[in-house]
């Protein structure tokens, strides 16, 4: 089970939270049409990579935060603070490290795709 | 014959307990600490079990958990797997999988006819005709091997526990122990999980000195502090390190599930033994070196009379050692690292229902010498399932015959032979390395969490690196590559494939090792691949002509070993719910219902006599679960616009009103009704099952999209009891109990809420409202006094015939009334229009939830709906509409079809159905198609025996009072 960090409560597990889904703005209602509107609310991306996400501490402090998530090595970091392009590293530093981008994995191939049990 | 040896040094049976317990109703005898399967042997019973397939009698192989031939029933308990469950007294212990009897066994037949019992039988033998599946079903459910469950078992208890230690040490052998010893000495918090009885793993059944280094570490590791459990298996290892084990050594709990967040995890778990593959590798006789070791130095029990040994390493030389220390004939040693090899073994006859048994072996230079026993130690399969966990993909060295891991992340090391080979001395070093490393990573992973608490308070020392691995790396000692002799033989001992199967599968093309185990079933039966992996691979690799590496490995997946269904279900930790109320309510002849979490009042007795006495007189009823939220600030009214669908700009101080809340989609989710207390003071109600989404649903608007608005919300479902009194005598009762507030019509109109002090209770809410179509206030308590507000409520009314009402009767009032309920009359497709309520979206507000997709289902909006009718310009939505079947008397079944007459078209359904005792009649809402909604219309609504009945819709929701003049009286 993945441990979330709430920015309030700490690291907590996920079935503690509420999974929110990916962070997206929602259009101008008086102006939005069918195609725009629908796509967002329910068109997810799901990206082999880094993802800016929302979470609910439900179990906790009740806080909707936005994390990022790196969904092939569910490793989180912070989005970048308003006016600035850096992601913050998660471990709440004061001088925020360069997170490199993670290289994605290789494509599974035929060799390390195998399962066993049942 | 197969007995007891002398007492010994080592063992680990207790020869003053002896424990009488039975082996299919026959009497025996054995010792504490004795398996099942050590103490059958002792008692020379060498057939345990019958094979899944062919039913061929099959003796020990491994003897330990993994042990494919020698799972037995025990009581009422099927597939135990009989040599690692210890013995206990008056056990009933019975062989599985054979009738009538283990040595007579009417379904060996499938072995003469074997050749038609190929990999893929059952898909092709059993598809056509389709027609006859029932038929197939029942003999094939006749044949299904595993033990005999009994309907009637007692629940066992079953419990789960949350641990958070610094590291966890999956077993507990020579280097597991070392590694908890050195983590445990730095201060780290440890816990060591050992599959079997007995730390030390093979020193346990080695040499005297193996056994007193054994117990050196065990002494040193509880000294140490490390929490160290016993049969116990980690079964999983998901992310971060959060870790499941399984622990069937807990006191009074059948199994427990720890789910434990290691900081780092050690994986330390040796390595099993694999079989050789040749003809007659599954007969009664057959063992593995580390079979004969463990039942000789642990149990003391003597595994044969002449014996064969294949030794292709160490411990086959030291199961000849043993086997002659317990005066067992050896009387061939084949030595594989000189190219000596066996070629098959054969059996003391070839008669359908005996019981064989091995009597020679055939050589490979073709001498056959006679043998009871013929023991294999051809080399290991590496454990990597919890590697595999962590994202490892062993890679196959040729030199060694075995599986090493490649790469791990940071919070998981590997230690112990799964590594490499060493003496028993650098198996510890290593473990002792690898408990350092363990511990060092841990303080990291540590400062980690700590500082990631809060974003206010970051840690002020610096996050120390990682430290890199500087362990000693075991060698690789060199080992010859024995997969299959010249014969054929059984590969997967659990589902008797063998490798002709194997070979039979790839000639028909399922030559990848992902889709021969799914057409012929190997490693997928109960040993789950532990024994038969790398064989079923070598096997592949050889009809492919190819390497073990190129044919690739499968990857294990969690569980490791099985886990009951109990343990993973554990204790139930589902809090239940109750008002203040709850305690009278049992006193009174209460018939619960559980909704959601609450424990509620169906009915006292009667529901239908709680409806009438509520139409004829008053009637009061228990709503606590009715979720309230407690809003205040100047924006609340900015809150209410955005959450609901109708205005509330204008809403005055001391007024009530009813909203429906919308998800984005335009679909209804909840509706309840708001009050203004004050000038910035509102408090909302919503359905009893809704409250806890409301509350989020608020919570989010106001947290993400507009936190620049004041509000505070505040839940206080449980601080006030909420009581709704019904009915033409209701204000005459509340009148009897509440001095400070005009109750009169006209001071105190429909949809108004006071604030006042009933029976001396100040602080209450009371509002008008009617949800039975009843004239009814609903009051909310302060919970501490809600019991006494209620006794107060039966006292005082007791002339005006007050009783008390369930949620039944409630229901059916508000049926009568033709109140929809959100969830029953709605599901998650009803688009707010279909309840009616149109006149509540109010377009012409700026914004709300949902309002776009509102706005094209009544088709208005900047955009055109993509999903709309042709020519209409809007989507043809449901209609929420009330129906009444044409017999009075017939109630049609909740979710009933509505079809178009004479088809089996549905055009809708019926979603709510009681007989009304105000009415005389059966009373229906119902969702159809707009086509059928106009009043009048006759439906066709069939029911639930296949017949059909007609039901006629009505001009009004309200089967009852449409024009609303008891409930605004």
């Amino acid at each position: 089970m993945l441990l979330v960090p709430c920015p309030y409560c700490g690291p907590r597990n996920s079935a503690d939270l509420s999974y929110r889904g990916e962070t997206a703005t929602r259009p101008d209602p008086s102006t939005t049409t069918p195609e725009e509107w629908r796509d967002y609310l329910y068109m997810e991306h799901n990206p082999a990579g880094w993802l800016r996400e929302n979470w609910y501490c439900s179990s906790g402090c009740r806080r909707f935060f936005t994390v990022e998530r790196h969904t092939v090595t569910s490793e989180f970091r912070e989005p970048p603070l308003p006016g600035s392009k850096t992601p913050q590293p998660i471990n709440g530093s004061n001088t925020p490290q360069p997170v490199a981008d993670l290289a994605v994995p290789q494509p599974n191939t035929d060799a390390n795709r195998k399962d066993t049990s049942s | 014959m197969i007995r007891r040896l002398e007492p010994q040094s080592g063992e680990v049976i207790d020869r003053t307990k002896p424990l009488k317990f039975t082996w299919n109703s026959k009497k025996l005898v054995g010792y504490a600490g004795d398996t099942i399967v050590s103490a059958l042997l002792a008692n020379n019973e060498r057939i345990i079990s019958r094979s899944m397939k062919y039913h061929r009698p099959r003796g020990v192989l491994t003897a330990d958990y993994w042990d494919p031939n020698t799972t037995v029933q025990v009581g009422t308990e099927p597939n135990v797997r009989g040599a690692h469950r210890l013995l206990e007294a008056n056990m009933k212990v019975s062989a599985q999988n054979a009738w009538p009897s283990l040595h007579f066994d009417i379904k060996a037949a499938n072995n003469l006819f074997g050749r038609f019992l190929t990999a893929g039988f059952y898909y092709k033998m059993f598809i056509k005709p389709q027609r006859l599946w029932p038929a197939y079903e029942k003999v094939l459910a006749r044949f299904a091997p595993g033990g005999v469950v009994d309907l009637n078992t007692p629940h066992g208890y079953h419990d789960k526990r949350y641990t958070h230690p610094d590291v966890v040490i999956a077993g507990a052998g020579p280097a597991g122990l070392a590694a908890a010893i050195s983590a445990a000495q730095t201060g780290m918090n440890v816990m060591l999980v050992e599959h079997n009885h007995h730390l030390g793993g093979h020193l346990r059944w080695g040499s005297n000195r193996d056994r007193a280094v054994a117990d050196e570490l065990e002494v040193a590791a509880r000294k140490a502090g490390v929490e160290i459990l016993t049969d116990s298996t980690v079964t999983g290892r998901y992310d971060d390190n959060w870790v499941a084990i399984s622990q069937r050594s807990h006191q009074g709990v059948v199994e427990r599930l720890i789910k434990a967040r290691a900081k780092t995890l050690v994986v330390a778990p040796g390595l099993i033994e694999r079989p050789y593959v040749f003809a007659g590798n599954d007969l009664v006789g057959v063992m593995l070196s580390g079979a004969v070791r463990r039942l000789i130095n642990m149990y003391a029990v003597r595994p044969g009379h002449r014996a064969v040994v294949l030794t292709a390493n160490a411990q086959g030389d030291a199961a000849i050692a043993d086997l002659e220390r317990a005066g067992v004939e050896i009387v061939s040693v084949v030595d594989a690292r000189v190219g000596e090899t066996i070629s098959k073994a054969s059996s003391t006859s070839r008669k359908l229902a005996s019981s064989r048994r091995l009597k020679s072996v055939t050589l490979g230079d073709a001498s056959v010498v006679r043998a009871d026993l013929l023991v294999t130690a051809v080399g290991w399969t590496a454990p990597t399932s919890l590697l595999n966990m962590a994202g490892d993909r062993p890679s196959y060295s040729s030199r060694s015959a075995r599986f090493f891991p490649t790469a791990l992340p940071d919070n998981v090391i590997a230690a112990g032979q799964i590594t490499g080979d060493g003496s028993v001395d650098e198996l510890i070093a290593h473990g002792t390395a690898s408990g350092e490393l363990a511990a060092e990573r841990a303080a990291v992973v540590s400062h980690r969490l700590r500082s990631r608490v809060a974003r206010a308070v970051t840690p002020t020392d610096t996050e120390p690196k990682m430290p890199t691995d500087h362990r000693v790396v075991l060698g690789r000692e060199s080992h010859p590559e024995m997969y299959r002799s010249d014969t054929h033989g059984m590969v997967d001992y659990s589902e008797d494939v063998s490798s002709k199967d194997l070979l039979s599968a790839a000639t028909e093309g399922f030559d990848s090792v992902e889709l021969v185990k799914r057409f012929t079933t190997a490693t997928m039966g109960p040993s789950q691949g532990k024994l038969e992996t790398v064989n079923t691979v070598a096997v592949l690799a050889e009809a492919r002509g190819e390497t073990i590496e190129e044919v690739g490995t499968t990857v294990w997946r969690p569980p490791y070993a099985p886990i009951s269904l109990g343990a993973l279900a554990g204790r139930v930790f589902e809090p239940v719910r109750v008002s203040s109320i709850h305690d009278w309510h049992s006193a009174h002849n209460m018939t619960p219902i559980l909704a959601g979490q609450w424990i509620r009042p169906e009915h006292y007795g009667d529901p239908n006599a709680e409806v009438t006495n509520v139409r004829t007189n008053v009637g009061i009823t228990d709503v606590t679960p009715l979720g309230k939220l407690d809003l205040r600030g100047p924006d609340v009214a900015k809150l209410l616009n955005l959450v609901y669908t109708n205005q509330w700009s204008n809403l005055p101080v001391g007024r009530v009103r009813y909203g429906i809340m919308c998800a984005e989609d335009g679909v209804v989710f909840d509706d309840g009704v708001t009050g203004r207390l004050g000038e910035d003071h509102y408090l909302m109600s919503t359905t009893s099952s809704g409250a806890a989404q409301v509350w989020q649903w608020i919570e989010m608007w106001l947290q993400t999209e507009h936190p620049d608005w004041q509000v505070h919300v505040t839940p206080v479902t449980t601080g006030y009891t909420s009581i709704n009194i019904a009915g033409p005598k209701s204000r005459e009762l509340l009148a009897r109990l509440v001095d400070d507030v005009d109750l009169s019509a006209e001071a105190f109109g429909y949809m108004n809420v006071r604030s006042g002090t009933i029976a001396g209770v100040g602080d209450c809410f009371m509002w008008r409202i009617g949800f039975t179509g009843e004239l009814s206030f609903e009051v909310h308590v302060p919970a501490g006094f809600g019991a006494h507000v209620w006794e107060q409520l039966l006292e005082a009314g007791d002339d005006l015939g007050v009783a008390p009402f369930g949620l039944e009767a409630q229901r059916i009032m508000r049926l009568e009334k033709g109140h929809f309920i959100v969830g029953q009359d709605t599901d998650g497709l009803t688009k707010a229009p279909t309840t009616g309520l149109t006149p509540l979206i109010k377009l012409d507000k700026n914004d709300f939830a949902g309002k776009p997709e509102l706005e094209w289902s009544l088709g208005a909006g900047a955009g055109i709906d993509t999903d709309t009718d042709a020519g209409t310009g809007k989507p043809e939505l449901p209609v929420l509409v009330a129906i009444t079947p044409t017999d009075p008397h017939l109630v049609p079944d909740e979710a009933c079809q509505i079809l178009r007459d004479g088809t089996t078209e549905i055009v809708g359904r019926i979603t709510s159905s009681r007989f009304s005792p105000t009415l005389h009649r059966s009373i229906c809402l119902g969702q159809v198609t707009p086509e059928f909604a106009g009043a009048g219309t006759v439906l066709t609504v069939r029911l639930c025996d296949g017949s059909d009945a007609k039901a006629t819709v009505m001009a009004h929701h309200a089967h009852f009072d449409p024009e609303g003049v008891r409930l605004r009286g």
